[in-house]
């Protein structure tokens, strides 16, 4: 078997996600951050913030929901009963604060065969209110076996 | 922190995340892919149990290297991990690091997040900026 390949260079429908205080903290909890950056909207305004910072990685919050359709597109066509999540990168630019309202779209960048394994690699781009990006996410999907 | 120098090790940062650590991360991030959750499920596509979000580890990654910056979220600027070994509830979590390089006021570390000898997460570079 081969792995189809003509989605590479598709683009799916951007989605759109308002950062909210209450989910900020919720995350940093839970991977043990205790910056009052993350909470308390004081303490992030006097380190310079707009207001209640996100994490870095609490982009995988809102742009996630923009990879959905994409991993499920019969196009693509993976396999999700042998599929793994293999790697991940980030690169972040204007930080993501309470009441953002961030857009998100994602694009299928490769689709390839390598030792029998299936890699499908998405890209994620993040803007704000203002058009500026604030992260960039590559995803890299792994099939066992195609 | 402005004194890092290349080939030196950043702190270690040990974290083991409780039985129901993943159920708060999926509510937390909104990934509520079973194998993470239900254990009859992850047991019946083959995984001896129920494992850890590779993007909680990654969260943790990310949290040693702002560590590194002084706490300030905003000076990570870039995070690249390969997803390895399955990561188990219960068990501690190792993040290592060594600086890698030191280019003007930008970082790169090298970081390894592992439980015992499995590495969950390796190949990981984090820049940040001081």
């Amino acid at each position: 078997m081969t792995v189809k390949t003509e989605a590479v260079g598709k683009e799916w429908p951007a989605t759109s996600y308002e950062v909210g205080r209450e989910k900020i903290g919720e995350y940093a909890r839970v991977v043990g951050l205790d910056n009052p950056v993350h909470f308390d909207r004081e303490a992030a305004r006097a380190a310079g913030y707009r207001d209640v910072v996100a994490p870095p990685m609490f982009c995988v919050v809102y742009s996630a929901p923009a990879l959905g359709p994409a991993m499920f597109d019969p196009e693509v066509g993976m396999n999700f009963a042998a599929m793994v999540h293999g790697g991940q990168e980030f690169e972040w630019g204007e930080p993501a604060c309470s009441g953002d309202e961030i857009t998100t779209t994602a694009k299928c960048l490769e689709i390839f065969e390598k030792d029998g394994k299936g890699f499908y690699v998405f890209e994620t781009r993040s803007v704000n209110r203002d058009g500026a990006e604030v992260v960039k996410g590559t995803w890299t999907n792994i099939v066992r076996g195609v | 922190m402005s004194d890092l120098n290349v080939g030196e090790a950043i702190p270690e940062l040990k974290v083991t995340p409780d039985k129901y650590l993943p159920h708060r991360y999926a509510g937390a991030s909104g990934d509520f892919n079973p194998i993470h959750i239900d254990p009859e499920f992850a047991k019946a596509v083959g995984l001896p149990n129920t494992i850890l979000h590779g993007l909680y580890m990654m969260g943790l990654v990310a949290r040693s290297a702002t560590d590194v910056a002084g706490g300030d979220p905003g000076k990570l600027k870039r995070l690249s991990v390969q997803f390895r070994g399955m990561g188990a509830p219960e068990t501690e979590i190792v993040v290592t690091g060594t600086v890698k390089s030191i280019d003007g006021g930008r970082v790169i570390i090298d970081t390894v997040a592992a439980q015992g000898e499995n590495q969950t997460i390796r190949n990981a570079e984090a820049e940040i900026e001081l």
